[in-house]
């Protein structure tokens, strides 16, 4: 096959991701945009094999390595519950993360094959993209491993943070440019390994410091720089479906982290400095806890929404920790039957990564028609008799809106305080990520209901 | 006066970038972590280098040092294009819309 021909292929491969991403603009057209996807990969992987013109040995191992990992790929894909998504995803990162490392070696030491030269005479062009893939791909592959770990709880939530922590990544950083000058003008090997490996500390020393709380915005970082590395591998391949796919993947997690960090209020170098909120300032709120609460069962809350024209479910994190979305779903199906009109609102931080909440609700066969983000709803709160507040705490607080000092002030929040009455399903009063108390719990509308989520929803479920 | 290739990958580089901004300003936020793992299955594309990796050379260099890193990655970005669609696929296909008989 001419090269020529295989840059088409490679082409129309890349126009078909942009096509399987614009899919997504819409959950109807989102499968069709899925099946694009696949077709792209399907010419890539084809037309790569048969550009090498290798078929015997060579193409039997590929074909066995192709299916041990398909499979194990489509176990995962068919086994995980929906609830674990983030976790699966900052996995997947690490592995493609750790691929553009391994392409990257294999570049190195037989320069021969992408046409960048011959050991030891590797074009510098070639050498620089090389190194900028390796490294962004070792950083991804490490930061990727720490937020699994966070994730899966297999490590603590809470940020670690020690003296100096920023001037040492700065210093590392500087090391690696300094190791890529040194790599172009003596092209030594030793030099290549000590790049990767620098890189793999700096992976680990970039996440450690950020909280549990702030991991959508880790995820969407680690999404970006998949597909910075990916893309730094396609210059030094010259190949254009990777280049096309880099700078997308690159930009859609460059978005993604933005818009989480719009919804907390925080700049992005803020998270990523991190160390915010977790331990250190929950002591704060142990003086406030004396104040009165309204402490209700599930009796009550069942009277309050049967006899409600409206009820706006806010969901967040504790719902799927508690794995409450179908019992959730269960209990709107009864309250519908009461002719009720129920909505649900999601705030963009809700869950532990982006979209997580209405993933789960789609899980529990809850239409998206009837999922609304937090400026389409937020008008509505004024309008409805009860707000059912399950898993979510820190995206309700008012204080966002009233206290400077807050540490979450001026994040967005959702207006649960101005419905006629509100519903907190808790496990106790102690205050959420953010380490803060919500005032919202002593006001005088409010009724707190102390139980897990799910075992409260079923309950509530039962006394309609 | 030729133009080195560089400039045109880097310009198709900088399109897509743009490409990617407006193309993913439009994906609605409900559909923002299907959005992550097909993402994450297309970066896998990175294949098609461990493809050229792995089988390079004739059969007696397949075992190189080269080949077996392309190898490993092909067993990697497999894992990650499977699982990734195959996951995506399994999350759309449970958006619905509200049955109207309701």
């Amino acid at each position: 096959m001419s090269a020529n021909l295989l840059a088409v292929f490679y082409l129309i491969s890349g126009v078909l991701f942009i096509l399987a991403l614009r899919g997504l603009s819409s959950p109807e057209t989102s499968r069709q945009g899925n099946f694009f996807g696949i077709i792209g990969m399907a010419i890539a992987i084809g037309v790569t094999i048969i550009s090498t013109g290798n078929f015997s040995t060579g193409f039997v191992y590929l074909l066995i390595f192709l299916i041990v990992g398909g499979s194990i790929g489509a176990y995962i894909a068919f086994k995980i519950p929906m609830t674990a998504m983030p976790e699966l995803v900052a996995g997947f990162h690490s592995l493609v993360g750790l691929a553009a490392v391994f392409v990257a070696i294999s570049a190195f030491l037989n320069p021969e094959v992408f046409n960048l030269g011959f050991p030891g005479k590797i074009k510098i062009a070639s050498l620089i993209e090389m190194s900028l893939g390796a490294a962004i791909g070792a950083i991804t592959f490490t930061g990727s491993i720490i937020a699994f770990l966070k994730l899966r709880g297999l490590m603590s939530g809470s940020p670690i943070t020690f003296i100096g922590q920023h001037f040492l990544n700065l210093a590392l950083g500087i090391l690696i440019l300094c190791i890529v000058f040194f790599l172009c003008n003596t092209q030594q090997e030793y030099l290549f390994w000590s790049l990767i490996a620098i890189a793999f500390l700096v992976g680990v020393l970039l996440i450690i410091p950020i909280g549990g709380a702030d991991m959508p915005v880790v995820i969407s970082m680690l999404n970006s720089y998949s597909g910075w590395a990916a893309a730094g591998i396609g210059f030094t391949l010259e190949n254009s479906a990777l280049i096309i796919t880099g700078a997308l993947v690159g930009s859609s997690g460059a978005i993604l982290s933005y818009i989480m960090c719009k919804g907390m209020n925080r700049s992005f170098f803020n998270v990523i400095l991190g160390g915010w909120g977790a331990s250190e300032e929950s002591s704060k709120s142990s003086s406030k806890e004396q104040k009165p609460v309204k402490n209700g069962n599930a009796d009550d809350a069942a009277f309050l929404m049967k006899n409600a024209s409206s009820v706006i479910i806010v969901p967040g994190y504790g719902m799927a920790v508690a794995q409450a979305q179908h019992a959730l779903r269960e209990m709107v199906d009864s309250l519908k039957k009461n002719g009720v009109k129920v909505s649900y609102a999601i705030h963009p931080v809700a869950g532990r990564m982006p979209g997580h909440m209405n993933v789960l609700l789609a899980e529990a066969n809850v239409p998206y028609d009837e999922v609304f983000e937090l400026e389409d709803i937020n008008n509505d709160f004024a309008n409805c008799d009860v707000a059912y507040v399950i898993g979510a705490n820190d995206v309700t607080n008012p204080v966002a809106k009233t206290d400077p000092q807050s540490p979450i002030y001026g994040m967005p929040i959702l207006d649960v305080e101005k419905s006629k009455s509100v519903l907190f399903v808790k496990r106790s009063l102690s205050p959420g990520y953010a380490g803060i108390d919500n005032d919202l719990f002593y006001r005088e509308n409010t009724l707190m209901l102390f139980a897990d989520a799910k075992k409260m929803t079923e309950d509530i479920t039962k006394s309609l | 006066m030729e133009i080195d290739p560089f400039i045109f990958r880097l310009s198709i580089f900088i399109l897509a970038i743009f490409v990617g901004y407006y193309v993913v300003w439009s994906v609605t936020p409900s559909l923002h972590t299907p959005l992550m793992s097909v993402t994450n299955a297309i970066s896998s594309v990175i294949i098609v280098g461990a493809i050229v990796a792995a089988l390079a050379g004739d059969n007696v260099k397949i075992f190189g040092t080269a080949n077996v890193f392309g190898f490993l990655a092909i067993v990697l970005a497999a894992v990650n294009i499977f699982g990734g669609f195959l996951v995506t696929h399994r999350m759309l296909a449970m958006y619905k819309k509200k049955k109207k008989d309701k």
